[in-house]
Order: C-alpha cells, then sequence, then structure tokens
C-alpha cells in the first residue's frame, strides 16, 4: 500500500513536470487537471498473457497509475463503466514512414555515369548516410494519423526510407491534441539498413547486393579505424554511426535469403539487427530462427490469381502460386519455431487492409496470443521501449484501445483509441444496440420493422404485410430519425426516438402525412441474431499444399538421402589413366566412390543395373552465372571486395536442368564488367539445400579478372569510367596490384594500417592464396595480363572464353595458365572475330590444360555435346574431349582431388548416360552427389505429373477464392533473369 | 595420342596446301560425277546403302543400288550422303558481328515493311555464311527481323559471287511477327521484371488485320498513286508469296491462324510453335507447317518439362504435322549447329531418317523450294554432301565433300585458315 502511495506520488509529480508549465499563457489562467479517469468491469489485457476480467485501469496525466481487478479508486476520478468491453494497448508499428516526408525515385534516365561521391566531409559513398534522421523532417499529419488510430495503432516508429544506411528514426505517439512535445516519444529511436541504394543519389556504386553487402562490410570496418582516431579527416557520416551504436539496428531485408545475408553482417560486426521480413521466412525456417533477430513481419499476403483465362493462368509458375496459398502461414510458422516477431503496416497499401490480414493470419494457424503480441509487446521490445508502451501496466503510456469483444473478431468494433490519456472515439460507445425486430403500428396500420447489420450502424427494413417499403433512417448519438412514405400514396410519415437505455421498445414522436403530431412505440418481438458466413465456416480450416525444397516445382518433398549404390556391368568413363572400361561395376557408399571392378558385390547396396550405360564423373562447368541473384558489381572498376557466394540463388531452376544435362559442379563467376572482378563460388548442384550447402566446403579461393571490349565498356555508350582502351585496363592492373603490394607489407609490418577488403583480396593473389578466372578473348591482351602477372611474381591460374588462346598457346604453356573456351562461339562481338572452334584443340595440343565451359544456361546442360564437339573440330580424341568437361575444369579449379574422375575415394558425384556421353543423342538418366540422387529420369516423370496436379489443385483454390468474393491479381510471370557475363 | 593428332594435323595441313581460294565459289559442273557405295540419307524418311548417286550439270541423274557409275568417282564408302540442310528464318549474311552496329542489316525502321526486302543486303562474302558449309549447312532463307511485319525474304545458297548469283528464290515470303498477350515488364519504369498483360494485345491484333483488309483492298484495284507496303503484300493474296507468322503461346497461334484463315490468307506458315503441341488437331485442321523453335533452349516457364524444346519438334511430327526446325532468335553463327538441332530430337525417340526430315525435305516443302532441293531425288539439284559419319551427330559431322548445284565447293573457311596457320607455327606439334 505504501508503495503504491508512493508511485502515485512520484507519477503525480511527473505528470506536472510534463503539462510544459513553464511556457506562458495569455488566454487565461494557468490550470492544471490531475483528475483520474478510471475504466471499470473490463476485460483487460495488461499484456498478451495478463488479462484481468472484470478489471479496472486507472490513468492519469497520460499514463497508467493502476491495473487490477480490486483497486482502491480516488475520489477525485472520473469513472467510465466499461461492462462487457475489452481493453487492449495499442499497437505498434517499428517500420512506418509516418509524419516523415520520403524521397521520390527520379525517373531513370540511363545507366548510372556517376562513380564519384557527390558530397564533401561525408562517406565516400552517397547512400550511407548514417547522419540523416527523421526528427529533421518530422511533420504530424492528423489525416494519416486519424486513419491509423482506426487500425488501432497508438505509438509509429518512423524513419526516412532511403539509402543503405538511413539514419535515426523518430518515436511518435499518435496523439491529436498534445503537441510535438507529448508525441515525440523519442526523437533518435533506432537506427535503420537495407541493402537498396538512396533513390535521390546518383553514385554508381553499388549497383547489386553483393555490392551492397561488401560496403556494409567496408563501412563497419572505416568505422572502427575512424573510431580509433586514425583519420586524418573529417566524416561526419562515420561519426554519426559511431553514434548511433548504442541504439537499436532495424535491417530492411524484405527476403527470407536478405535476412540470413543482413544478420552475418550483424554477426561479424557485434549487432543483432532487427529484420523487416519478406512473408517468405517460413520457406527457409530454421535458417531464420538461427538468425536469433526479432522479426517485423508484413501483412501483405499476395492476392489470388484471376486464374478464369486458362492461357493467363499458364504463365503463373507454381512457386508464385504456392506462395500465395502458404504466405498466411507465415506468422504461424515462426510463432512455432519461437522466432520473436511484429507486424507492420508497411507494404500495406492502406492501412484498412490490416485487420483483415491479421484474421486471415489466425485461420492459419497463428494463435491470438501470439498475434496481439506481435502488436504490442515484440515491437515494444524490438525498441527498446516496454517500460513505455506496449502494454498497460503501471507507468506505461495510457494507449490502449476500447472494444466490443475481442479486437481479433471481424464483427467487433473499435470504439476508442486513447493515446496518452486522450480519448479518440472511433465508434460511439454509448450508442446503444437497437438491432432486432419491432412491430410498429402507426394510423391503424402495423408495420413490420428489421433493424440489421452492425450495432452502430444498423440498417433497416420496413415492410408492409410482405412487401418492402421505401425509407431514410439515421442513426447517430442515439437519435433515430426515421422517414418512410406509405406503400399506397404518396404520404410521408417522419420519426424520431432518443433511445435512453436497452429497454425493448423504442418510442418517441411521430409527424403524421397531415402535419399532426402523435406518440409511437415500436414493439420489439424478436432480438438480433449475427449470421455467419456459410463460407467461413465451410473454410475454417484452409487448405495448405506443402513446402518443399526448394519451395519451387520440381523441389524435393524431403530431401534426397546419401545411398549406397552399386552400378553393374557397364562403361565406365574413369577421365583417369585408366581410361575407358567396359563391363565395370562401380560401388558408391558413404558418398565416395567405394570400389571399381568386375563382379563387385556389396551388401545392402542397391543395385543398378547400367548395362549399355555409360557412367561418368558429374560435369563440371568453370564459368556458370546460373544460380546467382546478380553478376556484376559495375559501379567500380576494381571490385575484388565483392563475393558471389553472398548471392547463390540455390532456388534458380536453372540447377535443376543442369543436373537434367549431368552437371554436378560449376564455379559461379562474376560478370566481365570490371577489370577486377568479384570472388567466385564454387558449386556442388545440391538442389533442395540451402545456399550455404551449395557452397564447397574449404572452397579454393578464386576472383574473376576480365578484359577486352566488356571491362572497356565498348558496348554500353558509356565513355566515362576508367578503362576505355586496352591500354588503361594494363594500368588498372599494375596499379591496383601495385597498392595491394604496399597495402600488404605495411599490414606485415604490423604498423596500424586501414583494413582495406578489397586489398586484402588482391594481396591474396599476389600471395598465391587466391587464384585468377580471367575472361579474355584476344592475344594482345592474354600475353599483357600474363606479363604482369610475372612483373608481380604469381601466375594467372586461368584464362576463360580465351578464344584466340590457340594464337599463344605456347606462351600460356610456359606461363602455366590453363584455359577454359567455348566450344565453338564466335562472331557475336568484334573481338571474337578470329575466335575459331579448333581453339580447344590447338591448345591442347600445346600442352595446356583445356576445358570447355558455357557461361550460359541453356549450353550449361549440354556439356557433354559442347565436348562432342572438340572431337569434330580439331580431332581430339573422345577420351580427351571428355576429360575438358570433368577432370581438366576440376584441375582449373584445385578440386581434382576431389570430384573431376572415377577414381576410389573421391566424392560420388556421377552421371549415368543412355549413350556415349559425348554424342548429341545421350541423355542423362541419373545424376548424383556424394551418393545422392538429385536428378532421376523416372523420378523427373513423376515430379512432373505432380506439378500438373498441385497447380490445378491451386487454380481451384483460387477460381474458389474469387467466386467468393476474394480480391484477384492479374495472372503474371515472375521469372528469373538469364544471366550472362555482361548483365547487369 | 598426341602423335594421333599428329598425324591428322599433317594430313590436313597437306589437303590444305592443294586447296586454294577459300570462299572462291567453285565453278561449273562440267564432268559427270558419281558417289558410290555410299549409305545415303535421302532426306525423306529413306536411305539407301551401297548407293551410286550420279549428277551432272548440277542435277541428280541416277540414285539407287547396282548402278554404274560414270565420269569422275568419289568412292564413299563407310561414308553418308546427305542433302544440303537449309537454315530458315536468319539474318545470315545480314549482321557479321551482333555488337558492332555497322555491321548489322536486319531490321530496318517502321512496324509494317513487307516492301524491305532482304535479298539485296545479303554478303556473300560474309565469313559466318562460310561458317555454315563444313557442317553441312547449304541453303538458307534469308530474312529481315524486327516490328510487325519484319519485311520480305529470300532463299539463297551459299555459295556465291553476289546475290543474284546467290538467288534461288527471290522474294519467297512476308513475315510477320504476331502480338504478344503478355510481354516483358519495363523495369526501368517501375514495372515487375518478368512477363505482363500486354494491353494493347487486342489493339495490336487490330492494326495487323486493318494493315491487312486495307493491303488487299489496294490490289482489287491498284491506284496510280503507289503505296509500296500494300503493294509488297499482293504476293499474298494471290498466292505466289508464302506468309511467315511468328507466333509461340497457344492462345496468339489460335488468333494469328484464325485471323489470317479468315482474312483468305491460306499459304501461311508458323513460326516458333513453343505451345504449338497443345493445338496439334487445330494446326492439322487448318493444314499450317511449322518452323518449330531449335532444340539448343531453354523451356520458357520454369514449370515446363527440362526437355520439352528438345522434345518438341518429336511431339509436332508424331501429331502429323510437316514441321522444319529454324532457329531465328538465335545469333547467326548458331547456325551451323542446324544438323545437332535436328540430332537432339533423335535422343528423345524421334527416328534419324525423321529427324533428318526436319532439316532438309519438310523444310525444302515447308519454303516452297522441294521442286529443286532438300532431298536426293533423281532430277533436283546436287546441293548435298558427304559425311564421315552420322551428320547429326558431332562426333560423325565430318565432311569430304560438299556440292552445291552440282559445283564442287570449298570447304575452307577464314576459321579452318587460322587453324592451320597456327599449327602451322607449332610445327604440327
Amino acid at each position: 500500500m505504501k508503495m503504491r502511495l508512493l508511485s502515485l506520488c512520484l507519477l503525480w509529480c511527473s505528470g506536472s513536470l510534463f503539462a510544459q508549465d513553464y511556457f506562458p499563457e495569455n488566454d487565461g489562467v494557468k490550470s492544471k487537471n490531475n483528475n483520474y479517469t478510471v475504466f471499470t468491469n473490463a476485460k483487460i489485457y495488461v499484456t498478451p498473457n495478463q488479462v484481468i476480467d472484470k478489471g479496472t485501469l486507472v490513468i492519469q496525466n497520460g499514463k497508467v497509475v493502476q491495473v487490477g481487478r480490486s483497486i482502491n479508486i480516488p475520489k477525485n476520478a472520473v469513472k467510465v463503466d466499461l461492462a462487457g468491453k475489452f481493453i487492449y494497448p495499442s499497437f505498434i508499428d517499428v517500420f512506418s514512414s509516418f509524419g516523415v516526408e520520403q524521397p521520390k525515385k527520379k525517373p531513370y534516365s540511363g545507366r548510372p555515369d556517376q562513380y564519384n561521391s557527390s558530397r564533401e566531409g561525408y562517406y565516400w559513398n552517397d547512400h550511407i548516410m548514417p547522419e540523416n534522421s527523421a526528427n529533421s523532417k518530422f511533420k504530424y499529419d492528423d489525416k494519416i494519423a486519424k486513419e491509423l488510430r482506426k487500425a488501432g495503432f497508438g505509438v509509429l516508429n518512423s524513419h526516412i526510407q532511403d539509402g543503405i544506411v538511413r539514419g535515426t528514426g523518430i518515436l511518435i505517439a499518435l496523439n491529436a491534441s498534445g503537441g510535438d512535445a507529448k508525441r515525440i516519444v523519442d526523437d533518435k529511436s533506432a537506427q535503420y539498413l537495407s541493402f537498396t541504394k538512396s533513390v535521390t543519389k546518383e553514385q554508381a556504386y553499388p549497383t547489386s547486393l553483393m555490392g551492397a553487402l561488401a560496403l556494409l562490410r567496408q563501412m563497419y570496418a572505416d568505422a572502427k579505424w575512424y573510431a580509433q582516431g586514425n583519420s586524418e579527416t573529417k566524416d561526419r557520416s562515420l561519426e554519426a554511426l559511431n553514434a548511433n551504436k548504442a541504439l537499436v539496428q532495424i535491417f530492411e531485408a524484405k527476403d527470407k535469403d536478405n535476412a540470413i545475408r543482413a544478420d552475418k553482417i550483424g554477426d561479424a560486426n557485434g549487432f543483432q539487427y532487427a529484420i523487416l521480413g519478406g512473408g517468405n521466412e517460413y520457406e527457409n525456417i530454421d535458417e531464420i530462427k538461427a538468425t536469433n533477430a526479432k522479426f517485423i513481419l508484413p501483412l501483405n499476403f499476395p492476392k489470388a490469381y484471376d486464374v478464369s483465362n486458362p492461357y493467363d493462368a499458364n504463365y503463373i509458375t507454381l512457386e508464385d502460386m504456392r506462395h500465395w496459398n502458404q504466405a498466411p502461414t507465415n506468422p504461424k510458422t515462426l510463432a512455432d519455431s519461437g522466432v520473436p516477431f511484429s507486424f507492420t503496416l508497411n507494404g500495406l497499401k492502406s492501412p484498412n487492409a490490416f485487420k483483415a490480414n491479421i484474421i486471415k493470419a489466425i485461420k492459419h494457424g497463428l494463435s491470438k496470443t501470439d498475434a496481439l503480441k506481435a502488436l504490442t509487446t515484440v515491437p515494444a521490445s524490438i525498441l527498446g521501449k516496454s517500460n513505455q508502451i506496449g502494454s498497460l501496466e503501471t507507468g506505461r503510456f495510457a494507449n490502449f484501445l476500447i472494444t466490443s469483444g475481442d479486437v481479433f473478431e471481424t464483427s467487433t468494433i473499435l470504439y476508442e483509441n486513447w493515446v496518452q490519456g486522450n480519448k479518440n472515439i472511433i465508434n460511439d460507445i454509448s450508442q446503444k444496440d437497437i438491432r432486432g425486430s419491432y412491430t410498429l403500428p402507426i394510423a391503424g396500420i402495423n408495420y413490420s420493422i428489421d433493424i440489421s447489420g452492425t450495432a452502430n450502424k444498423p440498417k433497416i427494413k420496413i415492410k408492409k404485410d410482405t412487401t418492402v417499403i421505401k425509407s431514410k433512417f439515421s442513426y447517430k448519438n442515439n437519435w433515430i430519425t426515421l422517414s418512410f412514405t406509405a406503400e399506397d400514396s404518396e404520404k410521408k410519415y417522419r420519426l424520431t426516438s432518443l433511445i435512453k437505455s436497452s429497454l425493448d421498445n423504442i418510442t418517441g414522436k411521430a409527424v403524421l402525412p397531415n402535419g399532426s403530431e402523435s406518440g409511437f412505440t415500436a414493439t420489439k418481438t424478436a432480438s438480433f441474431t449475427e449470421k455467419e458466413k456459410i463460407t467461413e465456416k465451410a473454410d475454417v480450416f484452409p487448405t495448405i499444399v506443402p513446402v518443399t525444397f526448394p519451395n519451387v516445382g520440381y523441389g524435393f518433398k524431403t530431401k534426397p538421402k546419401q545411398e549406397t549404390l552399386l552400378f553393374k556391368n557397364t562403361t565406365v568413363w574413369t577421365s583417369e589413366k585408366e581410361g575407358v572400361l567396359k563391363g565395370t561395376d562401380v560401388l558408391i557408399k558413404n558418398g565416395k566412390i567405394n570400389k571399381i571392378g568386375i563382379n563387385i558385390k556389396a551388401n545392402g547396396a542397391k543395385i543398378i543395373d547400367a548395362t549399355g550405360k555409360h557412367l561418368t564423373a558429374g560435369i563440371i562447368d568453370e564459368h556458370t552465372h546460373i544460380a546467382a541473384l546478380t553478376v556484376n558489381e559495375a559501379g567500380h572498376n576494381s571490385t575484388a571486395e565483392v563475393k558471389m557466394e553472398d548471392i547463390v540463388d540455390p532456388e534458380h531452376i536453372g540447377i535443376y536442368r543442369d543436373l537434367a544435362g549431368g552437371v554436378t559442379s560449376a564455379q559461379l563467376l562474376h560478370g566481365s564488367a570490371n577489370p577486377i572482378g568479384g570472388r567466385s563460388a564454387i558449386l556442388k548442384f545440391k538442389w533442395g539445400e540451402t545456399a550455404d550447402k551449395l557452397i564447397y566446403t574449404n572452397s579454393p579461393k578464386f576472383i574473376k579478372f576480365a578484359l577486352g571490349e566488356n571491362v572497356k565498356q565498348s558496348n554500353w555508350g558509356s565513355f566515362s569510367r576508367f578503362p576505355q582502351t586496352r591500354m588503361g585496363v594494363e594500368q588498372v592492373f599494375i596499379n591496383y596490384f601495385q597498392m595491394a603490394k604496399e597495402y600488404d607489407a605495411l599490414k606485415k609490418s604490423k604498423k596500424p594500417y586501414r583494413y582495406d577488403e578489397e586489398m586484402e583480396v588482391i594481396a591474396e593473389i599476389l600471395n598465391g592464396e587466391r587464384f585468377i578466372s580471367c575472361h579474355s578473348y584476344v592475344q594482345s591482351e592474354i600475353n599483357m595480363l600474363m606479363k604482369v602477372a610475372e612483373k608481380f611474381d604469381f601466375k594467372v591460374n586461368t584464362f576463360t572464353h580465351i578464344l584466340e588462346g590457340y594464337k599463344v598457346a605456347d606462351k600460356m604453356k610456359t606461363h602455366g595458365v590453363g584455359a577454359s573456351t567455348f566450344s565453338d562461339w564466335w562472331a557475336y562481338k568484334y573481338e571474337v572475330n578470329d575466335a575459331i572452334p579448333h581453339n580447344a584443340a590447338i591448345m591442347q595440343s600445346q600442352g595446356v590444360t583445356v576445358a570447355i565451359n558455357s557461361d550460359d544456361a541453356e549450353m550449361s546442360r549440354r556439356l557433354n555435346q559442347e565436348a562432342g564437339k572438340i572431337v569434330k573440330y580439331g580431332g581430339v580424341s573422345e577420351e580427351e574431349a571428355w576429360k575438358m568437361v570433368t577432370i581438366n575444369p576440376a584441375q582449373l579449379l584445385h578440386i581434382d582431388n576431389r570430384v573431376g574422375s572415377i577414381k576410389v575415394g573421391k566424392d560420388a558425384d556421377v552421371v549415368l548416360w543412355s549413350h556415349n556421353p559425348l554424342s548429341v543423342y545421350a541423355k542423362a538418366e541419373k545424376t548424383i552427389i556424394e551418393g545422392v540422387t538429385y536428378f532421376d529420369l523416372e523420378a523427373d516423370k513423376k515430379k512432373r505429373d505432380a506439378i500438373k496436379l498441385e497447380r490445378n489443385q491451386l487454380i481451384n483454390l483460387m477460381l474458389k477464392e474469387k467466386a467468393n468474393g476474394g480480391a484477384v491479381q492479374t495472372p503474371k510471370q515472375s521469372k528469373k533473369e538469364q544471366l550472362h557475363c555482361d548483365s547487369l | 595420342m598426341r602423335k594421333l593428332i599428329h598425324i591428322i594435323c599433317l594430313v590436313f595441313l597437306s589437303v590444305s596446301v592443294e586447296l586454294t581460294a577459300q570462299q572462291t565459289p567453285g565453278k561449273k559442273q562440267t564432268e559427270t560425277t558419281s558417289i558410290t557405295n555410299a549409305i545415303a540419307h535421302i532426306g525423306d524418311g529413306s536411305v539407301i546403302e551401297e548407293c551410286t548417286l550420279i549428277f551432272e550439270n548440277g542435277k541428280i541423274t541416277h540414285i539407287g543400288q547396282n548402278i554404274t557409275p560414270i565420269g569422275k568417282i568419289i568412292n564413299a564408302s563407310g561414308k553418308r550422303v546427305y542433302p544440303g540442310f537449309i537454315a530458315p528464318s536468319k539474318e545470315l549474311g545480314l549482321i557479321e558481328v551482333n555488337a558492332v552496329r555497322a555491321s548489322n542489316d536486319k531490321d530496318e525502321v517502321g512496324d509494317f515493311i513487307p516492301h524491305v526486302r532482304s535479298l539485296i543486303a545479303y554478303n556473300t562474302e560474309s565469313k559466318v555464311v562460310e561458317s555454315m558449309r563444313p557442317n553441312g549447312v547449304l541453303l538458307g532463307q534469308i530474312t529481315p527481323k524486327g516490328g510487325r511485319i519484319s519485311g520480305t525474304s529470300s532463299i539463297v545458297q551459299f555459295d556465291a559471287w553476289n546475290w543474284e548469283d546467290a538467288t534461288i528464290k527471290a522474294d519467297d515470303g512476308v513475315h510477320l511477327n504476331w502480338p504478344t498477350k503478355y510481354r516483358k515488364g519495363n523495369w526501368w519504369m517501375g514495372e515487375p521484371k518478368g512477363f505482363i498483360p500486354n494491353k494493347k494485345y487486342q489493339q495490336q491484333l487490330n492494326e495487323v488485320v486493318s494493315f491487312l483488309r486495307n493491303a488487299k483492298a489496294y490490289g482489287k484495284n491498284i491506284p496510280k498513286e503507289e503505296n509500296l507496303a500494300f503493294l509488297a503484300m499482293q504476293g499474298i493474296f494471290n498466292n505466289t508469296q508464302k506468309l511467315y507468322v511468328y507466333a509461340n503461346g497457344e492462345r496468339e497461334i489460335i488468333d494469328a491462324i484464325s485471323v489470317l484463315k479468315a482474312n483468305d490468307i491460306n499459304d501461311l506458315v508458323l513460326v516458333g510453335g513453343y505451345e504449338a503441341y497443345k493445338i496439334t488437331p487445330f494446326l492439322k485442321e487448318h493444314n499450317v507447317p511449322v518452323l518449330v523453335q531449335f532444340t539448343h533452349s531453354l523451356p520458357a516457364k520454369d514449370d515446363d518439362d527440362y526437355d520439352l524444346p528438345y522434345k518438341l519438334p518429336k511431339l509436332l511430327v508424331d501429331a502429323g504435322l510437316l514441321v522444319g526446325i529454324q532457329n531465328g532468335s538465335a545469333s547467326n553463327f548458331q547456325t551451323r549447329n542446324l544438323p545437332f538441332y535436328a540430332g537432339q530430337v533423335v535422343g528423345q525417340g524421334l527416328d534419324k531418317e525423321k529427324a533428318l526430315q526436319l532439316i532438309t525435305g519438310n523444310t525444302a516443302q515447308i519454303l516452297g523450294i522441294n521442286d529443286m532441293y532438300g532431298t536426293l531425288t533423281v532430277g533436283k539439284s546436287a546441293t548435298l554432301f558427304i559425311s564421315e559419319g552420322d551428320a547429326l551427330d558431332m562426333r560423325g559431322n565430318q565432311l569430304t565433300h560438299v556440292f552445291i548445284d552440282g559445283r564442287t565447293i570449298s570447304l575452307e573457311t577464314h576459321q579452318t585458315e587460322l587453324w592451320k596457320r597456327y599449327m602451322n607455327k607449332y610445327n604440327g606439334k
């Protein structure tokens, strides 16, 4: 009791401090209102888990003073009886733009051509703007605030949604009357980040997601360096970044994989970001959980597609159809896995759709408690403001909703939304529910009246016998106004009535057609009963199709398992000195080639009769861009800091198609937009696994370099970025290698140095730890790079494309570089005029290790045929040609100790072919990686049937949704682009 | 192994000394030539083993077993003879290097320009055209691209001094790109990157109809004031030229065929036909042949069978349609892979001889040059080649002799010259 008095006292004090009483008052006397407001008899959700039936809530000066069941009500209290009503803490949105003007996107004006920063005294990259502050742009907008309050919101955290680092947010209470002094809860409430460039800045870098990732990594390193006082120049961005370090950090990821990417950066720099999700987190829930992040979820569930036209329906991928079906389960899936999340209005066109979508999530299994948490306690805790908002515990803001019932029921009415103790009426709570059936005797005729609809906005139907009569009706502030015309005449009756209490009958004054007035009484004959919608009943448990791995067409229902496999009596292309072995058995066990021989026996092995068929090592594509989200970081002429490993897309259908063409491994290369490109990802095509599991363990380190037309931007119409000539290309290399050499020397001297990821990577090349795969065409530039490398005392590992390699094959042999080329491409650019299909054969004749690559999603799945062409052009033997797509690329990639041939102890990455694999007639029947069958011709047939069935099932569900009045969208085909070297 | 390559190279090098005049057109046939002991793949679905084939004055005079050879004899024992492959819907000789704008003559300004003719821009000296021949691709339909009606094509043979020499059939057909119901979003204007509905489809369709009707009306009473575009359409209406209509979607194909037939255009060919397999009875009913997209393509939709492009020609052939393969959307240089596009269908279960028809007999029939080309038939042009092995497979496609209209054609190219020059530099090592 004493405690209570004390706290009351404290609150009272703070209340009066809050009143800005040092401000002059010129329109009257200074006055204070320290009265209490007390709400009684309500069902009070103090928190989602603490619910008080018939509870009392005491507020004063905008805050909760007390809440509980038996409470001593102070004498100077205004009492509100809320019998039968519910009280909830009002909702919070942590990802809002309310009151903060958002920068507008400029119209597209071609590829960006500005490579330098436009600012002075800030970070070198314009898209890093931690110095930005929503506070400086805040202007309260009551019109929007009103809409938000109507949707149940009390507090929002708003920020400038622009740029990669976006600066600080502002926490606002939607208080209509207190002024900014009251409604600004915190003017520096969190720092926001994203992967998206500023729409107001033109600086080219970063042009890609991997560039944005690299930029963030470098930025954090620079901030640390700056904080240690190492910089001689002023950088207001880094200062702001360091000043914002202690704030909550919120990352806009908008996608499950981006969430994981963001989280990794956070982890590496000592931040646990809260993450704005994309609604597809359910597809990879284990990885999402492992981030340990709190999520902010949009409620923009996709609309069903209008599939009534079958031709149009054809364009929609199964992936998109499924997402429509599965997305509403996203909140439930996160809740089931214990991932904390809040909801946001972000992504919704209007707050009006908000409630319906929450109810949809609940219908898809989300508990109401978790839904309420996502709107109150979780957002408060994300913002670190649980002691001020998100619940109705003592001391919190008096931010609460008064409703007619359960807030998550469609029919529930929101009466009032109190913000900081200020009442905002949404629907009149005092209005009596007059719904029901009545008889009205008037002028000797008995009319029957039906009042239905919602309690606050009822509708009326008047009948004489069975005929409906025209009428006008309004019901506001408990006053009824009703006029109707008698059926058989023009005579109008006018009635008014003030509803005083929940009496059964309605009484009032009637004005008759002749102008005379009299009293009337409408006698209640029946109470109103809510009709349940039939469709809702039928749909209590929505049909949800299962998630597959990956969650696209041709995904696995359950991930395939490693098996012990025995291939019997087959032709084995070993790609080793043993050559091609006929009538041979191969045993695969524990993911490795276990035995090669004749009449092998193995207990428990699955036996595959491969008579007449051919078994080879899996094809390795030295140069691919499938399974990448982006290919080029084109913002600088050197981008060694970016990593293809950051942007692997394990759901790309190209992976499955490559498997169907016998490809098991590939180097995912950066594009050729710049002389020094990004680092490679070397992948195994383990369809159904996550990106990290596709990347080789202990992967050899590679980087893409490029020469010629692409790096000169010859075919872009861009003329400002160095280099524009082959002469300049050489200078870029010499410049960067020299800088890296100096950097490495400084680093090794143990003197202080500014960590530079780009220099670190280039120094790895100089130190022989990282290998170059260089896009190259004409002999002059090929020769040049070898000479530059020799000057810096290292070897170029691979020339890729290398279409004029045949002209300098002897020099390549001397240098010790390998070649990875096309079989027969030429004539598409000026620099490939002298490309010849005999290139591979000539280089091979000079002792160069030669591989055949694709750089193309279509050709990649037929690399066996491309190897066949090497037999045709230049007369290479079949055995040697086959090595050009297996062991040779393995050697070039430094993975030949693991893959590339059929040899005991190596990874069981094998393909079973129907014919000689070099033949155009050959089909891959099984493609196996580490003993796991990822492609099987028979399984593929079943998958096709399953896709047809599932598409049809989902189409029928969408037709049903449309028939039931659900919103639909026009069909479209979200297609992943087929990327090449010069894709931007 | 090294030794073997050594020998092969030496053989080639010694041969090259005799052969000069790369890209110099062969001289008119003066001596009767007999190819003996060959496996002859006729191009009409049949094969003749132990075949003797005789041609004189550029025409095949005899073909069959037990024929006494006359004139110059080429013993093709263990080898195969094929009719020259035909590449329809190509911009060969209209573009030399894709990225060099100055070398690009395939797409003229304007939407309805049937009067624009490819033939006069066809470059007989093209290095890319020359590179077709060592793989057996000897004829092509040179086709303008772009716009709604791109222009008028002509059919040429690939060994000529100038376009007049090259001509097999001048101005053989007009090429119409049917509008598409879905189009790629303009991402830079904020549209999604994938495919979105083309709201102008019906309007674009109406424009086609309007053009056709006007062109036809014009032809009924040609006024003094000449309209080049309408005039260029008259061959379509009097059945002396074909209309090639490019469409891939099921809906677009149905619209195209229905609209064109309703406007009395009877001699038409469907080009593309990605979804033609879904409506084969419709195509059969309207007697529309298909120049189907080449097999070395990716499926257009993620959920499509991975091998749909591979088997597409087979699905159409099995349904009884007249089918040829074109690679109109690919780069010119790719066209030398035409035999392998056909080979790919064999892997899908189509009979080898039927696969061969897709690039020989069928194509000639579709293009309307089957009176002289497309099959090894007495009376037809001696446009044929001898291959060491199966010409539809990379491993067998090794040409030893090529003839166009009976003329002996060089197998040398810019590329083989470079090969030999550099092998020579390395002393055949």
